[in-house]
């Protein structure tokens, strides 16, 4: 159990200072896939099959597919970027370590001699059953959330940004001149 | 095993991400980052989860509602990185300084 942990651990460890330093956008992507996959094996070392399970259809099947469609759609260049990480990052990345010292300290000095115990597998038949039976208010309002970041993200993208509302505007105007020329023609026709 | 070696490796992940969102540049990176950091809270739960033993899997279901709110959160995220980049060319949070669109 250990042992698997702390290799998935590792795995993730350096999948996430790629996914964070790599200077191609897409590489750190396919390294993001890498790390969830890794967290996922973390979760089941932990004997957290289920959530295992949903972390790699949910992130490595949806959220990543849905960033690399993003990457798509913005035209992200596929070479290697100079400028991708900005000038502060020394600065960032002391806050970082900072913040990892402080944490890491209280973590140990707070958990430092507690153990986890060997769980039983077969935990995600409790799981579904705490989902549907105590934490059934939580899981419906969740899908009010998820609803609403649908609707969210369907006016996000309806809204004409301000090069679509000068092709609407070009368009507009094509119909308009369409529509001259062809009362120009009727009249033309008429005079005939 | 230890608790303290998955809480030490969600400190690592949640500061990689914190290194992540203030240092990248294009917006997408910058979520990808929150991500990492999304992760280590979700094996924070999981970890304290397996610590307690807990008959209503609390920890877990957490996680589970946490991966479902990551997902809410990126779909959003991305329809809005993709409105400023249809907006502006570019999706880069440096250079993206105004609150309203320039007339």
């Amino acid at each position: 159990m250990i042992v698997g942990f702390v290799a998935a651990g590792l795995l993730a460890v350096v999948a996430g200072v790629l996914v964070v330093t790599s200077r191609r956008i897409v590489h750190a992507a396919l390294w993001l896939v890498v790390a969830l996959g890794a967290v996922a094996g973390c979760f089941g070392a932990l004997a957290a099959e289920f959530v295992a399970l949903v972390q790699i259809l949910v992130y490595v099947g949806a959220i990543v597919v849905l960033v690399l469609f993003a990457l798509m759609l913005t035209k992200a260049p596929t070479n290697p970027l100079k400028d991708l990480t900005t000038k502060r990052s020394p600065f960032a990345a002391s806050v970082a370590v900072v913040l990892a010292l402080v944490l890491g300290a209280g973590v140990v000095l707070a958990f430092g001699n507690e153990k986890i115990e060997p769980v039983p597998a077969g935990a995600a038949s409790d799981v579904g059953a705490a989902v549907f039976q105590t934490w059934v208010l939580p899981f419906e309002v969740l899908s009010v959330l998820l609803l609403a970041a649908l609707i969210g993200a369907i006016v996000l993208s309806q809204r004409p940004g301000p090069s679509a509302e000068a092709d609407t505007e070009a368009v507009a105007a094509d119909k308009a001149g369409d529509t001259a020329r062809d009362k120009a023609g009727d009249k033309a026709e008429d005079r005939a | 095993m230890p608790l303290i070696v998955p809480l030490l490796l969600a400190v690592v992940l949640f500061c990689l991400g914190v290194y992540g969102v203030l240092a990248r540049r294009n917006a997408i990176t910058v979520l990808m980052s929150v991500e990492l950091m999304l992760n280590a809270v979700n094996l924070n739960l999981v970890a304290f989860d397996a610590w307690r033993v807990d008959q209503l899997a609390t920890g877990q279901t957490a996680a589970v509602f946490v991966i479902t709110i990551a997902a809410a959160e990126i779909g959003l995220g991305l329809a809005i990185v993709l409105l400023l980049f249809r907006g502006h060319g570019h999706a880069d949070t440096d250079r993206a300084r105004d609150l309203v669109e320039a007339e």
